[in-house]
């Protein structure tokens, strides 16, 4: 690939290309450029900020093996089968992706919320979702779901169906080859999709915020805390915004990896 | 060197469309020559909304813009240098801190009061009728965070009558303690009288004699540096005058004191 002849690009293209990253990292910038370094430690070791940071990776956890737990199934009826309606099923699932997380957290409100579709149910059930952790989860689970799907369905259709074919031909019983032959070969797939899904829920806001409600070491995840604290406290913002920075920049090097092989 | 004439299309492509949002909300006045930029609190929405209009009706070539938000948020922008020409706050101590940091271009001056009232979902599901109702075990009861200013005052009144609020929900704004009633999801919430008031229908109020120890005062001011301090000066005029408070006491407002 190194050996392939350079192409060279137009000299132009830098300076649209140069004003792009100015306005990703910029920001980044001004922002470490207002972290209060000498209570850093204390800001970020706060109770309530340990208490959001503690919410916010258990609920993002759930959420991730729920995604794998839904998703996995999801991605391979979406490769690997053919079914009417499959384009149309395939669009409305990925929804999320580009759906604002408000409008999501509406649509689960009017969903689990108690006046919702299956308010009732649950009700019956004794089950409240509405200002719960369960609210937290589902919301984060509701957002993150189609990154996962996306990213293991493209590694389903790379890795194509030879071995599956071979497995079958050889007597494999479909959950053998699944479990013997596909999940192995698209582990790293599977691993960046949930990396990916992971980082999506630890940043889910609107969704929660509309859906869950805000309050400490219930529903207030890392995103609400930050919000909560920009005005009265914007050092601890700012020094917690730092952490989930931080946070992202590890999880985008976990999951490139994976892609950079693709 | 030659390179530079082509940075400004890419700059302006990223701001144009920025250009074309923030003209929308001159409601198509597009004769208008000078624009008068007022941040108000989230509770005046509709009240300044009808005094913009009648400040246009009285000024030609001059369009209002209106950024309502939490009082707090507001004042944070407009120490980070966004545009304003007058600033309307829920509260006195969030005027304080714009005074204190030098941006308020005159001497504040308070134009209304508003005092909370709870609020429940349509026929009152949970049965609520006092203040002290709202301790109720497995209730639903939503306020705002203790950082905004109708949160200050949700606490200062619960620490007035002796009960201790269990909120499942500490909301950023009024507007947001709203939802969570009007969609059902909450017992009762906590918000101001006029709140209530342009809710509708799909809300009660129920008043308490608790909330009387909780004024509410709202300031006004133009802001500091304006290059448009005549006509701040004549819009916190207009909100002080009779027009202005007309208008704001058919909101539910109550007369500055």
């Amino acid at each position: 690939m190194s050996h392939q002849r350079q192409v060279g690009v137009p000299r132009w293209i830098y300076a649209p290309a140069a004003v792009g990253v100015a306005l990703v990292l910029l920001p980044l910038a001004a922002m470490v450029s207002r972290v209060a370094w000498g209570d850093f430690l204390d800001l970020v070791t706060s109770e309530s900020a340990l208490t959001a940071l503690s919410l916010s990776l258990r609920t993002s956890a759930v959420s991730t093996v729920l995604c794998v737990l839904l998703g996995v199934p999801m991605a391979v009826v979406l490769a690997r089968t053919r079914f009417p309606g499959q384009g149309v099923v395939r669009s409305l699932v990925l929804l999320p992706l580009v759906l604002p997380p408000v409008v999501g957290g509406i649509a689960l409100l009017y969903t689990f919320g108690r006046r919702g579709l299956l308010g009732s149910e649950l009700d019956a059930l004794g089950i409240q979702v509405a200002f719960s952790t369960t609210a937290v989860v589902l919301a984060q689970t509701f957002v993150s779901l189609p990154f996962l799907v996306v990213s293991l369905e493209g590694a389903l259709r790379s890795a194509g169906q030879r071995y599956e074919v071979v497995a079958a031909s050889l007597g494999a019983a479909p959950t053998t080859v699944f479990r013997r032959v596909t999940l192995p070969l698209v582990l790293p797939g599977l691993v960046s999709g949930a990396v990916l899904a992971f980082a999506r829920a630890l940043g889910e806001f609107g969704a929660t915020i509309t859906f869950a409600g805000n309050l400490q070491g219930t529903t207030q995840t890392l995103p609400l805390y930050i919000y909560n604290l920009r005005v009265t406290d914007p050092d601890a913002a700012v020094a917690m915004s730092l952490v989930l920075v931080v946070v992202a920049v590890v999880v985008i090097g976990l999951a490139r990896p994976e892609r950079s092989t693709r | 060197m030659n390179r530079s004439p082509l940075v400004l299309p890419a700059v302006l492509a990223l701001v144009l469309p920025l250009a074309a949002c923030g003209s929308d909300a001159n409601d198509g006045d597009s004769a208008a020559t000078t624009t008068l930029t007022v941040y108000a609190a989230s509770s005046l929405t509709a009240t300044f909304g009808e005094i913009a209009q009648e400040f246009e009706a009285a000024h030609d070539g001059v369009a209002v813009d209106l950024n309502f938000g939490g009082s707090s948020d507001l004042v944070t922008q407009i120490q980070e240098g966004a545009p304003a020409d007058v600033f309307a706050s829920a509260d006195t101590a969030t005027m304080d801190t714009l005074v204190g940091d030098d941006l308020a271009g005159a001497d504040p001056q308070d134009f209304a009061t508003n005092t909370l009232e709870i609020v429940v979902p349509a026929g009152n599901p949970a049965g609520i009728t006092s203040f002290q109702d709202l301790a109720e075990q497995g209730l639903n009861l939503v306020i705002c965070a203790p950082e905004v200013p109708c949160g200050a005052a949700a606490q200062a009144v619960a620490d007035d009558a002796g009960v201790t609020l269990s909120p499942v929900s500490e909301e950023q704004s009024v507007t947001d303690v709203l939802a969570k009633v009007t969609s059902g999801e909450a017992d009762a919430g906590l918000v101001y009288v006029t709140d209530v008031e342009a809710a509708g229908d799909d809300v009660e109020g129920i008043t308490f004699p608790e909330s009387a120890s909780v004024v509410n005062t709202y300031p006004i001011v133009p802001v500091q540096g304006t290059d448009e301090s005549d006509l701040a000066q004549e819009f916190v005029d207009l909100v002080l005058g009779s027009t202005g408070q007309r208008i704001l006491a058919d909101a539910g407002f109550g007369p500055a004191a």
